[in-house]
């Protein structure tokens, strides 16, 4: 018998796919919000900023129940999606990476928000005194020195969208080979009372989760003594 | 006097603005060749004023830089910094750390539409002696060596007028006295007008060629270097450094002595031999502490330093024991600080001949 299970590769396999394209998506998403965060004097700042960072305090399982809700058929993006001729999003693997997007936007946005502030105002003078346009600033200076907070934040949202389990179980549910990750694999593994399989699941992501924490600290230390 | 070239007003700067406790009201015609030193206490709003020339400071007022408007408020016109043809350094060097110093060099000169950039660049890259470091991190180099890379970044779009701010303030005495004869050489060589910003009274006397001195956001005193230094007004605010400063040549040698001779219009000054051939023209700064006055020749010290002169004015200093002369000694004008009571006992009057010896006498560039 295999120790890990041909559905446990799956899981395995979809939560790396999941975790993959939503830290895709966050990164687009993440590094012009995090640019407009630490540029901007508007006092839309507090609001916004404070909105993006809501799912780091609420509970996931309040969160995938409003993306659900909006998802579904009375919600406005599920409506959307049916007029499109999709269908509905809920319970499918586009709306579980939907809620992944918006449940690690705080892990990906804060990192980022904070190396283009530790930047400071005086290489993008520099370099407005050199003719570069704002756009082209941001480009040729601020991203290339926010390279260490933006690998940060890859990281950061990378593993916490694999850890996720209240938000998944909420949009998601529990569908083999569309949304059964790794997290509400383990789940029913114990439900089931498998507990051999359960463990090498378990084991696998405590392995994970410290190499994501050694590279991090690594990597904070590295950057360190680029930046000054 | 010796008056440098006669002044046309290329540089046209207004600048008004308003804050909690900081008001610069400025209005300006600068020359438009060599290097203007705004002058001034920290607050005096001098760094202001060049932020706000390119275009990084917002206030009301008016641009003009060689018949280019870049703000004018009254026709709601303001280019931005990026549009602007400027070089500016700042207070820190400010490179970019995650380029290489050529990638810095660079930088700027990729963004100009000019074709003799490059050539200009290597020109400048040699001038500052920069060669060796091209291939070299920011942060390998020294401060000095940083500054003269961001000057020659600076330079390397060929700006219509260059923008200096505090450049040596960040860096310690031995290397300032390290960039300072680069700037020099920049100075003799760079035909475009140069704004620097500072508050040494060196840097001042061997930079400037015009001086505005400001204070609490106005300006107090403008001029060429010469007039403005033997200002007595302006004296009395620099204290222990005010002095006259004069242009010269080297015109002879005293070689058991180690003494080079300055020829300053008709008259003639010794120096501490700074190894400088015939010919080579010199700033002299003379401090008025280093200037005595007497109202017969003196016949016990030596002659070489002893120059007839009349007393053009008599001002009042910072402190009230002393006085500020203003001594006409020839074509020249020179500085001497001394007690009341001393002006007093020697009965010394406005328009009166007397003897002035110098102490000693600063070469301060050249």
């Amino acid at each position: 018998m295999n120790i890990i299970s041909a559905e446990a590769w799956q899981s395995i396999g979809l939560t790396l796919q999941l975790a993959s394209l939503s830290t895709l998506i966050l990164l687009l998403l993440a590094t012009p919000l995090a640019w407009w965060l630490s540029q901007t004097q508007s006092r839309w700042r507090g609001p916004i900023g404070a909105l993006v960072m809501l799912p780091l305090v609420l509970p996931p399982t309040v969160l995938g129940f409003y993306i659900l809700v909006l998802l579904g058929p009375n919600g406005w993006l599920g409506q959307f999606t049916q007029w499109l001729g999709i269908g509905l999003l809920s319970f499918s693997f586009t709306g579980l990476l939907i809620g992944a997007v918006i449940f690690s936007l705080p892990f990906a946005v804060q990192p980022i928000q904070y190396a283009f502030e530790a930047i400071g105002k005086r290489p993008l003078e520099v370099a407005a005194t050199l003719r570069a346009s704002p756009l082209d600033t941001f480009f040729s200076i601020a991203l290339p020195l926010a390279k260490p907070g933006l690998l940060t934040a890859s990281i950061l949202s990378f593993a916490h969208t694999v850890g996720e389990f209240g938000v998944v179980l909420m949009i998601g549910g529990n569908i083999p080979g569309e949304t059964r990750v790794v997290s509400t694999q383990i789940f029913g593994y114990v439900e089931a009372m498998e507990y051999t399989q359960a463990h090498w699941l378990s084991a696998g992501m405590v392995v994970f989760a410290f190499a994501v924490l050694m590279t991090l600290s690594r990597l904070k230390r590295r950057s360190d003594r680029v930046m000054p | 006097m010796n008056l440098p070239q006669p002044i046309t007003p290329q540089l046209r700067l207004l600048a008004s603005l308003k804050r909690k406790d900081f008001h610069l009201q400025v209005d300006l015609d600068l020359p438009a060749q060599g290097i203007t030193v705004l002058f001034g206490p920290s607050g005096s709003g001098k760094t202001t004023l060049l932020r706000f020339v390119a275009g990084l400071e917002k206030a009301t007022g008016h641009v003009l830089i060689e018949q280019e408007v870049w703000q004018d408020s009254q026709r709601h016109l303001f280019k931005p910094t990026h549009d602007r043809e400027l070089g500016y350094v700042f207070q820190e060097a400010s490179l970019f750390e995650h380029l290489s110093v050529q990638q810095n060099l660079d930088y700027g000169l990729k963004r100009t539409e000019k074709k003799t950039s490059r050539a200009a660049l290597e020109a400048i890259v040699h001038l500052l002696g920069i060669d060796h470091l091209l291939n070299r991190r920011p942060e390998s180099l020294s401060g000095g060596e940083r500054q003269r890379v961001a000057i020659a970044r600076a330079l390397a779009t060929q700006p219509k007028v260059l923008l200096l701010d505090e450049p040596l303030a960040s860096l310690d005495v031995a290397r300032r006295k390290d960039i300072l004869p680069w700037l020099e050489r920049l100075h003799s060589e760079l035909k475009l007008p140069v704004l620097y910003v500072t508050h040494s009274m060196e840097e001042l006397t061997r930079l400037a060629d015009y001086v505005v001195l400001l204070n609490q956001g106005t300006v107090t005193a403008q001029g060429p270097v010469a007039d403005v230094l033997s200002d007595p007004r302006f004296a009395a605010a620099v204290g222990g450094e005010a002095g006259a400063m004069l242009r010269g040549v080297v015109s002879g040698y005293d070689k058991d002595f180690h003494l080079t001779a300055i020829r300053v219009e008709d008259n003639t000054f010794w120096i501490a031999d700074p190894g400088l051939t015939l010919g080579t023209s010199v700033r002299l700064h003379i401090h008025a502490n280093d200037v005595s006055v007497s109202p017969t020749e003196p016949k016990t010290s030596s002659i070489r330093h002893s120059l007839p002169a009349v007393i053009e004015a008599i001002d009042d200093d910072l402190h009230p024991a002393h006085q500020l002369l203003k001594l006409r000694c020839g074509k020249n004008i020179i500085l001497s600080r001394m007690t009341r009571r001393a002006l007093h006992d020697l009965n010394l009057r406005l328009g009166m001949a007397v003897w002035i010896q110098v102490k000693s006498t600063a070469l301060t560039g050249h």
